[in-house]
Order: C-alpha cells, then structure tokens, then sequence
C-alpha cells in the first residue's frame, strides 16, 4: 500500500517538476556552470610553443597576475568603476527621485523616456558619444564655429571620457533599483519626520536614505561589476589609455591567445564578483533585487 | 481662556476642485475639538493644512496669534498622528519616539529619561528595542500617539487615529486619548468620521459638509440643536420632515408639510418660509386623535426590538416613514392601527434653510 | 509668499535638472540620427555636408549589414522563444513544486545575471572550442537562451507571486485536468509576467555584444558588424539602419506595453 501511494505520489509531482525544471537546470549546469568550471581549470593549464591548451598543471599565471603592469591596470579598473559607481548614484538618486514622486500621467512617461536611448544598441551608442566629443566631432566643430576655441579640444582617450561612456551605459541599471524603491515609499513617512521637526536634509538622510539603501546598494552591484568587464567602452572612448581588467581577458582571448592567462584573468573576476554579492548580503540586500 | 488655532476665511482648491470653503474657526486652549463629516468634506485637508503639509489658498492660520503660513511643517509647534501611524519602519520603537528630541538636538540622556517616561504614559514599557513590524495595531497607535506628545505640541493633530483599530479596541483607546488629553492639557483637534467616536470625547465638535463648516458646538447642542438639515440627519437618528411656514405667532410655529400640519418653538421665522423640522425619535409620542398643532396621520407599521427600546414604525400617506421610540414596557399603539403622531412644541429643532440653497440648487440644475 | 517661492525655485531646479539628464540620455542618439542625414562621404563621416535620404537607399545594397541584422533578428526571434519557454516552465515548477536542490538551482539563475558578460562569454567560447561545437548560430543561439532564461524567469515569478493558487484548484474541481488548466487557468493569467519577459529576453539578445563576440565564429551579428567597422569610421548606413531598428523597437514596445498593460489592469 504504502509504495503504491509514493508511486502515486512520485507520478503526480516529480514527473511534472522534471518536466518543467529539467530544461532550465540543463541550460544553467552546462552552460553556465561546467563552462566556469572549465574556465577555473582551464586558469592552471599551460601553453605550447603555438599558444595550444597543454592540460598541465601549473601557477604560472597566477604567478603573471601580479606582475606590476597588470596591478596598475587592476587599480585603474577599480577607480574607473568606483568612479562610475558613484557618478551614477550621484546622478541617478535625484533623477530617480523626482520621476518616482512625480504625480500624474507624466510619471509613465518620464520613466519610459529613460528606457527609450537603450533600445539602441550600446555600441553605437558609444560611438555617437565619440562622434560628439571627437576632435573633429559635434562639440568641438560648434566650439570652434563660434570662436569660443581655435583648437580643438582633445576630449577622447582619457580616463574622464571612458568614465562618461561607462556612466551612460550603466546609469538605468542605477535607475531602475533606486526608482522602485523610492516609489515603494511613504509619503506619510516623510510627513511624519517633518512634523517632528526634522529639517528636509534631516529627513533626507534619517527617513529617505536608510529607507532607499536597498535601491541604491543593487544599483550600486548592479554597476560596479559589469563596469569591470565593458572592454569595449574602454576601448572606443578610452582608446587604450584607460584598460581594464576586461581589456585585459579580450586580449589574451582575441590576439594574445594565451588563454590560460586570460582564464586566471577571469578568475579575479568572479571572486571580486563573488566577494561584492556576499557584501550585499550582509547588508541585507535581497538576490530578487538585482534581477531586473 | 485664549485661542490657540484660529483659522480664518480658509480656502483650499486642488485645480477647480473647492474642498475647503471660507472656513472660520478658533480652537480654544486645552480643548478637545473634533473635526466631524463623512469622507471628502474636507476635515482631513483642514487638519493638513494646520500641520503645513498643505497650504491654503487663500485665507490665514494662526497659532497660537502667529500666523504660521510661512512656517514649514518641521518650524511648526505642532504635532500630528497620522492615520496609517507612519511609524519609521527602520527604527526601533526607542528610535522612533526619540526622533522629535533627536531633531531638537536635547541631550542624550534627557532623551533617554523622557522617552522612558513617555512609554511609560502609554504603557509600552519594555517595547523600546522592538521595530513597528513587531508590533499589533494597538501598540502601534500607541507608538504613534507618544512619538507626537513627547515634543510637548501645543496642539496635537489626530488624523482619524483609531479608524484602523477593532471596535472593542477602539472603545478602550477612544478613554485612553481622553484621559491623556485631561492628563497632558495639551489642546487636541481630532478628525473623524464616527459620529459616536466624536460624541463620547469631544469637548467641541466641528460638523463639515462638502467643504463648509455646518455647526460647531458642543456635544449636547449638536445633538439636541442642529444647525443645519445635514448635522440633524448626520448625528444620530432623526425625523425630518421639510415645509413651509405656514403660521407663526410670537415665537411659536406652525409647518405646512406634505402629509399635514406641524408645529414646533423657533425664532425668527417669517410666514412662507421653506424650512426644515427634525423631531429625535425619543421625543415622538402619538394620540389615537389629532393633537392641537397637528395634522399628520399614519399607520403602524412595524416594531424593531433594539435591547432596551422598542422602535415603532409609522408610515406616512406618502410613503415616508417616521420613527418612534419607547423604552420597552411602555404601551404601544397596536400593528396595524391609525395614530396621531406630535411631540411637545419645545422639542421639535426649526432649522432654516440655508440662504444660499436655492443658488445652489440654481447652480446644480445649471450644471446638469 | 516666502514658502511658495521656495517651492518654486525648487520645481524649477528640478526641472532642469530632468531635462539636462534626458539631453544627457538621447545625445548619442541624436548624434545618430542626424549622421544618418548626412550626405558626407568622407570618413569619419563626421563633418556635415547637408541633408540626403541617401544611406537610406545605399543601406539596402549593403548586403553584409543587412545580412548581419538578419542574423541578430533570427537569434534574439528563436532564443526569446526557446528562453521564454524555458523560463516559464521553470518559473511555474519552482513556484509549485519542492525538489531537492531548489535552492543551488535558484542560485544558479544569479550567476549568469551578476557575472560579468566577459566572463560568461570566455566561458562558454573554452567551453565550445573544448568539446569542438563550431561557433556560429547554434552556439550565438544557446549563449542567448542562457543568459536571458533567468530574466524570463524573475518576471514570470513576480507575476507569480501575486498569483492565488485557489483558481487552479477551482478549474480542476469544474472538471478540467492538469494540462487543460495550465492553458485555460494558469497561462493567461501569467501571460503579463511571460510577456514582459519575453520582451526582455529580446532587447537583451539584440544588444548583446560581449557574450555575442566571444562565441561568434564567423557569423556576424549587427552589433559585431558596427564593432567592426567602428576602428574605420561608421558610415551613415549604419546610422541609418539603427535610427530604423529605433524606430521599430519604440512602434513594437509602446504597441506591446499597452496590450499586457490592458490585460494587467483586466485582472486587478
């Protein structure tokens, strides 16, 4: 009887759950996770004299990792991030904040206007930012049209214009956490602490922020990490003066060929990735929130 | 005794929608006023707009003889309980008392020493580490009640503060606010829409409709003389019958109302008037034949047994119906049968119509 | 009135400073559109030599462009597909069913989202070089299943979490059967939540460009083909090709929006 009944039972929900998880867990086991596990094992292989994957084991790349060179592109890459990081908070808390608490039709509207720039796609849009601040580009041909300069201004191929394109790219993953939970709060909160006598800067950083720090902690994550791999931004508006660590794995990838390196590269990657997921768990920030 | 708010000509418009309407009003020191009416009639943006959260649109308030229009809500002297408490959800219920004396910069320890006198004034003693989610809706309110008094305000807003709570807990909370009010002599205007709520706390009540300030009186004068045919119908159970003068002499008069004739004590009545009688149920009596004074006739209708009283039904030949109430025991006229209902002249409530009411209905069929 | 002029200035601020943030949002775009204007014909194509329609006209005789756009519409058409599905399943089963490993597998579905693209994409390139799949469509198809699955997923569940399981229940108590519930009961009223996902998973896939670079082979897909010709100077075809595709997502998305939004507001 009692097997009967688990039969029954193994027929009525495993055989429906396999059916309708099997297909996800398959994708997420072979491609995502035996490819990182093939990535961490790949990080201890050598190379032949034709740059070939020799599965033999060895820490040399490791050992490359910390040459001098690569330590100041790994330190260039957490500035520019850092930097982006908190330009999109910066910029991205008050644009948030006035089109959550925006009454009306018009809220739908604004918010749909900062989704529309990123239905085309990034690249191009990166390249209209180079055509803009080139030196033969929009700004600088204005610029000199109106005599305010004689030369043009080298714009490009700075840490601040890779900073701008890593900003534009990633500033609505910045809006769209901190919009919702500014839209999440209470108005009667915010009336309630200005009641109590608490001045608007008051309110701000005792009611506003705390309530708000979910957002701002996902926008952060959801910022930070992606920015250490946007090679392309370094490279159409950085122009190699400003690698990062994501210039660094195309390279050994595409032209350099030693994948290992670019393998143990990759390494650092995830564990700073890691390391930034964990952090934000401590903070009692919720997984859910960094999905959208 | 001084006023404490005095709000004079106020008018709030939300685009072309007048929600406050020239309304004049002074609140005495150390008084519970209650700001009475259904939802929409503007009690609740006049109680913003004494907080600061809203500004009039034209017209001036004045605390304590200052006129605050230029103070933002956190330079006011004033605090508010707001419906919903809006309790900080991310700070302990310690932190969340503590907040109005943490703006005002007192020193920690005062701090420390006041807040746990507060709490205990409401009986929280021990919550002080607990968040507002730990906590059931009565312990919020009360939460939310200490967080305003703690500033020493010398008004208190309460924007229908118990209107979330269950009855029987309503009915406790409703002695509690009291006592503290009489305890504290901190001036309370309260807004709510539960007739019975503002009859058993108020010192004053303040009746508005559709934006306009009906009668402001104490309980007893609201309830035994209404203002106006809203506040009659609003506050308890009332027969209302609307006629013409039809005699008046020195200050007694005679109605003339569809089914008959009626007569009551008013002042100031001329003859073809059109007006309003409302009679409480209570004061109703009947006769098996026509009263001096009195024309009206119907049939008994049916009885509605209520505990301690016993309502009778009369309907009226044109279909209204009119209540009577007797304490149960008392004789009753039989189901079925024909009475005279009267009262004594003195207990009937005159209310002229309101001046203005027939521009409004103008307006109301221009506007259709 | 002090107050109200306070209240002023500070709508004012405001205001300025939503419309320099969106002048910040559509520069590059406009710098797009009106390069596709241009009737330049000298790289970089920069300098404006008055208004032609011409890249319109020249876009269709570039056939390795348009051949390109081709390839990324089949990709993000067939992996939005196969990932909505996926994803929907998967969604419904997690929410219905308890499994052993339920917690590793939501953890999983993080991965591919916090990761950085380069890593995914490196990954899945050693990874296909290793069991020897030629890279090309079939792979550019699974890289894109792979990393918008979870996307699908994260939206069909807020869906699902709103959802009262109770009508499924009633549907099986009027006598229909699992399969014929899913479709009558379950589907539809998921349908927004699968819709928006799917949406998604589609500007995901046309988007892609890191993942889509490592695991390309030969065949280009549009964003490639703009990385490619980006060292030369883009030429105003393309300019002209991403103001049409512009064109075509806001006509696709405002027309689909409005729909789940008819739907959504139905059931509330």
């Amino acid at each position: 009887m009692r097997k009967k009944h688990s039969r029954h039972e193994w027929r009525s929900n495993t055989l429906p759950a396999l059916v309708m998880v099997g297909p996800v867990t398959f994708i997420l086991a072979f491609l995502v996770v035996v490819p990182l596990i093939f990535v961490a094992v790949m990080s201890f292989c050598q190379t032949d004299e034709y740059y070939n994957v020799v599965f033999k084991f060895t820490t040399e790349n490791y050992a490359k990792l910390i040459s001098p060179d690569y330590l100041k592109i790994y330190a260039q890459s957490l500035v520019i991030a850092l930097i982006t990081t908190i330009l999109c908070i910066l910029l991205g808390y008050p644009f948030s904040y006035i089109i959550a608490r925006t009454k009306s039709k018009k809220k739908r509207i604004l918010y749909m206007l900062v989704i529309i720039p990123f239905w085309t796609n990034s690249l191009i849009r990166i390249y209209g930012w180079r055509s803009f601040l080139g030196s033969s580009g929009w700004l600088n041909s204005i610029l000199m049209k109106l005599n305010i300069i004689s030369e043009p201004l080298e714009l490009l191929y700075k840490t601040g214009s890779t900073v701008l394109g890593m900003v534009y790219c990633l500033i609505p993953f910045m809006i769209l956490p901190l919009y919702t939970a500014i839209e999440k709060l209470d108005t009667s909160l915010l009336e309630a602490s200005s009641d109590l006598g608490a001045k608007p800067y008051k309110t701000f950083f005792e009611v506003i922020i705390p309530l708000t720090s979910g957002g701002i902690f996902s926008g952060s994550i959801m910022v930070f990490i992606p920015c250490l791999g946007y090679f392309f931004v370094s490279n159409i508006l950085g122009g190699g003066n400003t690698d990062m660590i994501g210039n660094l794995i195309e390279r050994q990838f595409k032209s350099a060929n030693n994948w290992p390196l670019g393998a143990a590269l990759s390494i650092i990657l995830i564990v700073v990735t890691l390391l930034l997921v964990k952090g934000y768990q401590k903070l009692g920030g919720d997984m859910e929130d960094l999905g959208v | 005794m001084g006023y404490i708010v005095e709000i004079e000509g106020v008018n709030k418009l939300y685009g072309s929608n007048h929600v406050v309407k020239d309304l004049n009003l002074k609140v005495e020191e150390g008084e519970f006023l209650t700001l009475l009416g259904s939802s929409g009639c503007g009690k609740t943006t006049t109680l913003r707009m004494i907080a600061g959260f809203e500004e009039p649109t034209s017209g001036s308030i004045k605390v304590e003889g200052e006129n605050i229009e230029e103070k933002e809500p956190f330079e006011r002297n004033v605090n508010t309980v707001f419906q919903s408490y809006a309790l900080f959800p991310h700070k302990t219920i310690f932190d969340n008392i503590a907040y109005g004396l943490k703006m005002k910069k007192v020193p920690k320890p005062e701090i420390k020493k006041r807040v746990t006198e507060m709490m205990k004034l409401v009986q929280l003693e021990g919550f002080e580490k607990r968040y507002p989610s730990q906590l059931s809706g009565g312990q919020k309110q009360r939460v939310a009640i200490a967080r305003a008094l703690i500033n020493k305000p010398r008004v208190l807003l309460l924007d229908e503060p118990l209107g979330a709570l269950d009855l029987k807990l309503r009915k406790q909370m409703q002695l509690e606010l009291k006592r503290l009010q009489k305890k504290l002599n901190i001036t309370f205007i309260y807004v709510t829409h539960d007739q019975e709520e503002a009859l058993t706390m108020s010192d004053r009540i303040a009746i508005m409709h559709d934006g306009i300030l009906d009668q402001l009186g104490t309980p007893t004068e609201i309830y035994e003389k209404p203002a106006t045919k809203f506040v009659a119908t609003f506050i308890g159970e009332t027969n209302i019958f609307d006629g013409t003068v039809s005699f008046v002499k020195d200050n007694e008069v005679q109605v003339m109302v569809e089914n008959g004739i009626i007569s009551g004590l008013g002042d100031d009545f001329r003859f073809g008037e059109y007006m309003t009688v409302s009679v409480r149920p209570e004061k109703m009596k009947y006769s098996d034949t026509p009263v001096d004074g009195f024309s009206i006739v119907g049939t008994v209708k049916d009885y509605v047994y209520v505990g301690s009283v016993i309502k009778c039904i009369v309907a009226l030949p044109n279909g209204n119906e009119l209540k009577l109430e007797r304490l149960a025991g008392q004789s009753l006229p039989k189901l079925g049968s024909y009475v005279y209902p009267y009262w004594n002249k003195e207990d009937a409530v005159l209310i002229h119509s309101r001046e203005n009411s027939i521009f409004e209905a103008l307006d109301n069929i221009m506007l259709a | 009135m002090k107050r109200k002029r306070k209240a002023k200035v500070k709508k004012f601020v405001s205001i300025l400073f939503c419309v320099l943030m969106y002048l910040f949002l559509f520069l590059p775009i406009m710098v797009i559109v009106s390069g596709s204007f241009n009737a330049t014909h000298t790289k970089p194509y920069l300098s404006w030599k008055g208004f032609t329609f011409d890249w319109y006209i020249k876009l269709w005789d570039n056939t390795s462009l348009l051949a390109s756009f081709g390839n990324t519409m089949i990709i993000a058409v067939v992996s939005t597909i196969v990932a909505t599905i996926i994803g929907t399943l998967a969604a419904i089963g997690m929410y219905r069913y308890r499994f052993k490993g339920k917690g590793i597998l939501n953890g999983l579905l993080y991965i591919p989202v916090v990761i950085p693209e380069i890593v995914i994409g490196i990954a899945l390139l050693t990874i296909f070089s290793r069991v020897n799949i030629p890279r090309g469509m079939l792979t550019l198809i699974l890289a894109h299943v792979s990393f918008c699955v979870p996307f699908v997923i994260f939206n069909v569940r807020a869906r699902l979490s709103g959802y009262d399981k109770s009508i499924e229940e009633a549907s099986m108590d009027l006598g229909a059967n699992r399969v014929v519930t899913f479709f009558e009961v379950t589907l539809p009223v998921l349908m927004p939540g699968i819709g928006g996902g799917a949406l998604l998973a589609f500007t995901l896939s046309i988007d892609d460009v890191i993942i889509s670079y490592f695991v390309n082979g030969q065949t280009k897909t549009y964003p490639l083909k703009v990385m490619e010709s980006i060292k030369s100077g883009v030429a105003p075809d393309v300019n002209a090709l991403s103001t049409l595709i512009l064109i075509g997502t806001i006509l696709l998305v405002v027309f689909t929006q409005s729909g789940i939004f008819k739907k959504g507001k139905k059931e509330d």
